[in-house]
């Protein structure tokens, strides 16, 4: 058995019992890469010399003794949208291609008090837009089961390290489904939790009212442990939830009887590959066979949620953008003629076709004239697609559906037509609008890649989340299918 | 000004009000003013990737008060909003600003020109962050960008177009500062750029009612700087009116130095700031126990305690306006009248001796030592007859240097008034010895020769004597 | 309502991207069929709908008015593409 697929208490034990250092870990996680981040290009960033010498404080802790923190001496990924003070943080962006941070987003020091190690920093979509990891500027990283295959996106370089076993855990932002639908391309396990569960502060922001920082892990426990080390109210945002944080991995009970779940016909409708669909029904019987009941739903404004998501979070992102202006940090251009052109170039040489696209769009559905018929309706329509939720779960305690409606596609596949891409995200946008927490976990594989079932929950109720998602996992084998690499 | 005259002048002004909190709007860093270049800010105010805001409470409170002082109905829901543009001194390329739920809306000030009150509408007061300072450097062609200034809570306070004379856009923004410095919610210092305004400005043909064409001032750092860039206008905009030409909707820049207006190019392109609510705040919810407990803290405004000094103190109005326009003056005033129950008298004190020092010294009340207590207790002393108001002169120069007590500085210097009769009658009987040929005068009918006797007296004595029983002293002699 | 190129070029000056002719004709057409997508929430009546801006019920977040400590300079100007005298540099504002 791999060392990252050891249990988080098992890894534990055995730093315990002596039988492995922090620094056999960190080691592990490098070498690893080595072998592999070639062929996988999960990373932008190595923090190679801080993690070691950081490995070697946690080996003489461990000697020592003392209180340690949840996640000591795990190594982590970190998404490149996820400020790290010290160490470059690009957003996979060629404008932020020299930005070096001068604060510590408030998840990364979380991680620092809960003594995990962060190993580097994660390829994404640029600015994390997009699906497939595409649209990073430096260059895409590729499905761990199979390197013509995209991960998914935007968090693609969070999920392919995770299941190519370069990381124990990594940390992931989902805005319309990209800590999900990437889990789900990869065959791991990716929770989007409550928005205002955990700090945005330090996330370089896309689309305020929907980010949320997630775990990507490789079961739903370490899924739990992570969330317990990243939840909780953040007095530096003003939309952190100020709410109790439960005992995530008490919750995991195994216990499922009497769940009653809602199944909404329009996630199993029209676009859904088949072997998808066959592998959520298969599912579906597992719960059933543990003493869950499931009935079909409707959530009948899922067909405006795609529109909706385009035009806020374009809208947010145009405005969350413009502080790229050349003026502080990142990449000035060349010789400007005056400030005008300061801007101009900066920008146009800094930003790919998929965030100029974007900032167009939310431009224009700001500019004056269109704001009532474009923002405002959208957040109208949000209201909408939140009640119908709100509706299932007035007689349901979960909601059960795909992640994605197909598996990942191949490199260059969907490229050049945008509208297709967003398409992808059918199941997950809907829920970010309504800012609830949904996790993807595999459950089944078609032609050799991994899919992804989506596990809807009530605001704040992570842990019947997570009981459900951890009761379905012990009852099936795919989280412990490994892809082969190297 | 004869061209001016055909028209009606329209103005209405948009003041920005720096708010004093100790930290910013949404951050941490100190707002004092004058440290060096960017050594107060943080990643937040700086527009770093992944900050976020969070409001100071202290901000929203004092824009309340000010509000409340403008007589604005408070809003019961407030948000706030994005006003998106690009410039150097905005970090993130957007400004937190309010769009439409502001604070406060509906209010209402009173100005006082020529002896008439005129009421003059308050559109609305928001909440805003302030921006940073440039400094051009490189002949023109670069500009230093200092970040200090950037995040300081202002308040930006819309006038209805209810002014019709740069007399009365400098009584609005005299008042203005009056009321902001009673609420204590401002040092409203122009040369610090506490208080900076704007003024939209057009002329109609009187009994028209469609408004003119406007032209927006800028760049006006003083109010004096405000009059005088209406005046501009309003010959300016007659002149081209006049000629038949049309006014052109511009901004236009105050030069003091010249005293013109300038048309600045460059800005021409259309103003979209696509507004959207910023979806890193959440919404002000301002319940009545929350604006109550604002109002209470609101003291007496200028309007109110002008009423009182004219009614309860009998002070004519000019007086209590004067007092009343500064609230450390009134401040002052009350102090004195604790100490004496002689309003008029401490009133003759500030209006005469006390205001025409600072002025012909160019001060601040705060600048100088006296206190209330010194000026009331020096009456007291004065009505007691322990000093002459000669004396008292001396005294308040003193008291104004020193910020000593009016006993401690009449023992000090040994001013105490010469009131003993046996002291003071050696010292009459000289001077009369002395000055033979007034005495002849006195008594060949000229009265006035006694007033140089009682000078010469003064004189010997150092102004201690008592006037009144010199006086006396020398009748009964002259007429024995 | 259709974007014209005229349009995009509009939108490109408030978004300060400088835009070749290959990438107006592109964003055009790709901007059209987007919004040409969205045009289906005018099929739904909103009149009476409240917008969401935020899903959580959170209202009067509010911090202290303390002050806290500033960043070094160093810091301040780790990341400046220019600087002088402790400051920012960039051209001229005007053109």
């Amino acid at each position: 058995m791999a060392l990252f697929d050891l249990r988080l208490q098992d890894v534990h034990s055995k730093l315990n019992n002596k039988e492995l250092t922090v620094s056999d870990l960190v080691d592990a996680s490098y070498r690893r890469i080595a072998d592999t981040d070639q062929a996988v290009k999960a990373f932008l960033t190595l923090n190679e010399e801080n993690a070691r010498r950081q490995a070697d404080d946690l080996d003489k802790q461990l000697q020592e003794g003392g209180e340690r923190g949840l996640l000591f001496g795990l190594p982590a990924g970190v998404k490149d949208n996820i400020v790290t003070e010290g160490l470059l943080t690009t957003c996979a962006s060629q404008f932020l291609s020299n930005y070096n941070p001068i604060y510590d987003a408030t998840t990364v020091s979380k991680l620092k008090s809960a003594q995990s190690i962060t190993i580097g920093k994660l390829n994404m979509d640029e600015f994390a837009m997009g699906g497939s990891n595409e649209n990073s500027s430096y260059y895409p990283t590729r499905n761990p089961w199979n390197t013509e295959y995209v991960p998914g996106g935007s968090s693609g370089g969070s999920a392919a390290s995770v299941a190519a076993g370069q990381v124990y855990f990594s940390l992931g932002s989902d805005t319309g489904g990209s800590i999900r639908q990437p889990a789900a391309y990869c065959g791991i396990v990716g929770l989007k939790p409550t928005y205002g569960l955990v700090s945005r502060f330090g996330l370089v922001a896309f689309a305020s009212s929907l980010d949320q920082i997630g775990p990507l892990t490789k079961n739903v426990e370490d899924s739990a442990y992570v969330l317990q080390a990243i939840a909780g109210y953040d007095e530096k945002d003003s939309t952190s939830a100020n709410v109790n944080i439960p005992d995530y991995t008490s919750a995991l009970t195994g216990d499922v009887k009497g769940l009653r779940i809602g199944v909404p016909k329009e996630y199993l409708g029209e676009g859904i590959d088949p072997k998808v669909k066959e592998a959520v029904m298969q599912s579906l019987k597992t719960f059933e066979s543990m003493g869950a009941t499931w009935e079909e739903v409707s959530l009948p404004h899922t067909e405006y949620a795609i529109a909706t998501y385009y035009l806020l979070a374009s809208s947010e992102a145009s405005s969350n953008l413009a502080r790229f202006d050349g003026v502080r940090y990142g990449v000035r251009a060349d010789n400007p003629d005056n400030l005008i052109d300061l801007y101009r170039k900066s920008r146009s040489q800094g930003f790919g076709p998929e965030v100029k696209r974007r900032i167009m769009l939310g431009t224009y559905a700001l500019s004056s004239g269109y704001y009532d018929a474009y923002y405002l309706k959208a957040q109208k329509v949000r209201t909408l697609i939140k009640q119908d939720f709100d509706n299932v779960f007035n007689q349901y305690d979960i909601i059960i559906g795909p992640t994605a409606p197909t598996t990942a596609f191949k490199i260059g596949e969907q490229v050049g037509d945008p509208l297709t891409m967003y398409l992808n995200d059918i199941c997950t946008i809907p829920v970010s609008l309504a800012g609830i927490p949904a996790i993807s976990v595999p459950c089944g594989t078609a032609d050799g890649m991994p899919i992804g079932l989506q596990i809807i929950g009530k605001a704040f109720d992570e842990s019947t989340v997570l009981r459900a998602a951890h009761a379905f996992e012990q009852q099936t084998e795919f989280h412990k299918l490994r892809p082969q690499l190297g | 000004m004869s061209e001016a005259t055909q028209y009606e002048t329209v103005v209405g002004l948009e003041v920005h009000v720096e708010l004093h909190t100790n930290s910013k709007i949404f951050c941490g860093c100190s707002t004092a003013f004058g440290a060096p270049a960017n050594t107060h800010t943080c990643p937040v105010c700086l527009g770093h990737p992944g900050v976020l805001p969070v409001l100071n409470k202290q901000a929203v409170e004092y824009a309340m008060k000010a509000a409340m002082a403008l007589n604005c109905e408070i809003a019961d829901i407030s948000k706030f909003d994005r006003k998106n543009y690009f410039y150097p001194d905005s970090p993130k390329a957007y400004q937190i600003s309010q769009f439409d739920q502001p604070i406060g809306e509906n209010g209402w000030i009173d100005i006082e020109v020529n002896g008439e009150t005129k009421r003059i509408g308050i559109t609305r007061l928001h909440l805003e962050e302030d921006a940073g300072k440039l400094t051009h450097v490189d002949g023109g062609f670069a500009s230093l960008v200092d970040f200090n200034r950037v995040g300081t809570p202002l308040v930006e306070i819309v006038s209805e177009p209810d002014i019709r004379t740069p007399e009365e856009a400098k009584a609005y923004l005299e008042k203005l500062k009056a009321i902001m410095l009673y609420c204590d919610v401002s040092d409203v210092k122009m040369e610090e750029g506490s208080l900076r305004c704007d003024a939209n400005i057009s002329l109609r043909p009187y009994g028209q009612e469609k408004l003119g064409t406007r032209a927006e001032l800028k760049n006006m750092n003083s109010f004096r700087g405000v009059q005088r860039g209406l005046e501009y206008e309003q010959i300016r905009q007659a002149e081209i009116l006049n000629d038949g030409g049309v006014v052109v909707q511009e901004t236009r820049r105050w030069d003091d130095a010249q005293g013109k207006t300038f048309s600045m190019r460059g800005k021409e392109e259309s103003h979209d700031y696509r507004y959207f609510p910023d979806p890193d705040l959440v919404r002000l919810n301002i319940s009545q126990e929350w604006k109550d407990r604002v109002r209470a803290s609101i003291p007496e405004l200028p309007d109110a305690r002008k009423a009182r000094y004219t009614s309860e103190f009998g002070l004519p109005s000019y007086d209590a306006e004067v007092i009343t326009s500064s609230k450390k003056l009134a401040d002052f005033f009350e102090e004195s009248l604790s100490y004496t129950k002689d309003a008029k008298a401490v009133s003759n004190w500030i209006m005469g001796d006390l205001l025409g020092y600072l002025n012909a010294n160019s001060l601040e009340l705060s600048e100088v030592k006296i206190t209330g207590q010194g000026l009331g207790e020096m009456i007291g002393l004065l009505e007691k007859g322990t000093i002459s108001s000669k004396i008292a002169k001396t005294v308040f120069k003193s008291m104004l240097e020193t910020g000593k007590l009016p006993q401690q500085i009449v023992e000090e210097q040994g001013l105490v008034q010469i009131s003993d009769e046996g002291a003071l009658v050696a010292v009459v009987d000289q001077i009369i010895q002395a000055n033979p040929q007034s005495v002849e005068d006195f008594k060949a009918g000229k009265d006035k020769a006694i007033g140089f006797l009682v000078g010469q007296i003064m004189k010997e004595t150092k102004g201690k004597a008592n006037p009144a029983l010199v006086n006396k002293l020398l009748l009964e002699r002259l007429k024995a | 309502m259709s974007i014209t190129i005229k349009d995009v070029e509009h939108v490109a000056n408030l978004a300060r991207l400088e835009l070749t002719n290959e990438e107006k004709e592109q964003f055009t057409g790709q901007l059209n069929a987007i919004l040409k997508y969205a045009e289906k929430l005018d099929s739904l009546n909103t009149d009476n709908v409240e917008p969401t801006s935020h899903v959580l019920p959170i209202t009067n977040v509010m911090r202290e008015d303390v002050t806290r400590e500033s960043l070094p300079i160093e810091k301040v100007l780790l990341n400046a593409p220019d600087e002088e005298d402790g400051q920012i540099k960039v051209p001229a504002v005007l053109e």
